[in-house]
């Protein structure tokens, strides 16, 4: 059984990649909402908004990126929804593969076309004057940590894919997702907010998640916020897995 | 394996139910090598679970199912090494084209040399025209064709049909027909879901009525008529069937130029008293 996982989840993968760069659609509304935010943010609210940073685009940046990719795994639930509807799905279950492995090439290809994403929004945060000194190990540890994330989110987006009964709720359960971070540190700083708000703000996943790419783009010392937020990825990750494979063995026997 | 089972597929005392919904009470048959068998039953009657139950995707609450000599509940990977499934709806990849579909399938079945059996595959379902075209431009005819065709793939032993002609103008079941018996000739064994009765007629070498959770009857179709009291004679005025005079002036797709005619005997039958 488990001795084709890697050929079949890597011939599953390349048909879900090959849905991608045939409907690239999919990538370019994942990235218009998140690049239409920065613009709004940048030049009409940005003026306003005391970060007290040097740049407005460089303290926006890591909070757009967290947007851009709980937009992007909506498209995850959507794929997966699809699969499951059509029947595909049942037909790949039926077939003597290794059977995690069409879920895996989900997860993976959610993983590709988020990636793909973050490039591109990065690509235009440049054009608008964003602007790192971080070195090569910064890059990566930021990379490390919106891969994670990503993970962490397509593992929640495979719940609504598998259980969903309308393509409406397969995709709408990203919406709560995109707007965490406007209650948190991504796009003003936290004291600003009153009370009870600043303390949702400041102990909600988010804000730990972008302060660390914020630190490392900056190239300040992360402190403890990199390990709070790897947490979060992490306990994220294992709580949605473990929802999704309890969901999957209720559909498949 | 040294000894062939003597049936391919073996179900024994099956139940199912979805919470308080019994929909299969104590199903038995038995399905011989290379035959075709029939499972007619109204929507809901339980066929799709049926299916399902042998083809790995659900289990039973009760009783005993084998294919090919393998127990569906212990020995699964086996079970999904002998069979192919063909849901009641097309389940083809939209996005991908004809032939992708088929190399897909042929990676996944881990055989050697995709390419020339996607082509082989494409001809003998006449659809190398269209190989190249993204399945979403398919007719329904033509999704059917594709969709036994991905099936065929590694030629397993066993195949289900779930309602293989439900949604499928006069045409593309001909078609679908035709594919069926061409199958059973090459010695695989079918079992086939239908509600149409016409549809077991022709193709079953073996009926089973599914009602009410269990098999109310099963044989041959002769045995099934002989149920029936002895025939009485009666004058019958033959009139072409809407569906004769479609597929006249249409013209026949299907190969097999008889299929699909003697049916339509006694739909119009006016009785004389």
């Amino acid at each position: 059984m488990t001795k084709h996982f890697f050929g079949d989840t890597a011939v599953l993968t390349g048909r879900s990649l090959r849905h991608i760069t045939r409907s690239l659609d999919t990538i370019i509304t994942t990235t218009i909402m998140p690049i239409a935010f920065m613009l709004l943010f940048v030049y009409v609210f940005g003026g306003a908004i005391n970060s007290g940073a040097h740049s407005y685009v460089n303290y926006l940046l890591p909070g757009i990126l967290l947007i851009t990719i709980a937009s992007g795994i909506s498209y995850t639930a959507f794929r997966l929804f699809l699969d499951m509807k059509s029947g595909i799905f049942e037909r790949f279950q039926s077939m003597p593969i290794a059977r995690s492995s069409v879920l895996w090439a989900h997860v993976l290809t959610s993983l590709v076309a988020n990636l793909i994403s973050l490039v591109v929004v990065v690509l235009v945060a440049l054009l608008m004057g964003f602007r790192s000194g971080a070195g090569v190990p910064e890059w990566l540890a930021v990379a490390g940590i919106l891969i994670l994330f990503t993970l962490a989110l397509t593992w929640i987006a495979v719940i609504p894919g598998l259980s969903a009964k309308s393509v409406d709720g397969a995709s709408a359960f990203s919406y709560p997702l995109i707007f965490l971070p406007f209650i948190s540190s991504a796009f003003v700083p936290t004291n600003t907010m009153p009370g009870p708000v600043r303390a949702f703000a400041e102990h909600q996943p988010v804000t730990s998640i972008v302060n660390a790419i914020r630190d490392l783009f900056t190239q300040r010392p992360v402190g403890t916020d990199i390990w709070t937020a790897l947490a979060w990825c992490v306990g994220i990750l294992i709580v949605a897995y473990c929802f999704a494979m309890v969901i999957y063995r209720r559909r498949i026997a | 394996m040294t000894t062939q089972p003597v049936h391919a597929i073996h179900v024994q005392g099956l139940e199912k139910s979805y919470k308080k919904l019994e929909v299969l009470r104590g199903v038995d048959f038995d399905v011989a090598r290379g035959s075709i068998f029939a499972l007619l039953g109204a929507n809901g009657a339980g066929k799709t679970t049926v299916v399902n139950i042998l083809s790995t995707l659900l289990k039973a609450d009760a009783g005993t199912a084998s294919v090919n000599g393998f127990d569906v509940a212990t020995q699964g990977a086996d079970v999904r090494e002998s069979i192919s499934l063909t849901g009641q709806f097309a389940a083809v990849d939209e996005i991908l084209s004809g032939r992708e579909n088929l190399v897909l399938v042929t990676r996944l079945r881990h055989l050697k040399d995709p390419g020339t059996i996607a082509d082989d595959l494409l001809d003998r379902f006449s659809l190398t025209d269209a190989a190249a075209r993204r399945v979403s431009t398919y007719s329904g005819g033509m999704r059917r064709r594709l969709d036994i065709a991905m099936s065929l793939i590694g030629n397993p032993p066993v195949i289900f049909l779930d309602e293989p002609t439900s949604g499928l103008d006069p045409q593309g079941r001909i078609e679908v027909w035709h594919a069926v018996r061409e199958l059973a000739e090459r010695g695989t064994t079918v079992l086939l879901t239908t509600q149409y009765l016409d549809e077991a007629e022709q193709l079953a070498d073996r009926i089973a009525i599914l009602h009410g959770g269990r098999i109310i009857v099963s044989g041959t179709l002769a045995e099934l008529k002989q149920l029936l009291p002895p025939a009485k004679v009666e004058y019958v005025e033959k009139q072409p069937t809407l569906e004769d005079v479609f597929l006249a002036i249409v013209g026949h797709d299907g190969k097999d130029g008889d299929s699909g005619k003697d049916r339509s005997v006694g739909t119009t039958s006016k009785e004389q008293r």
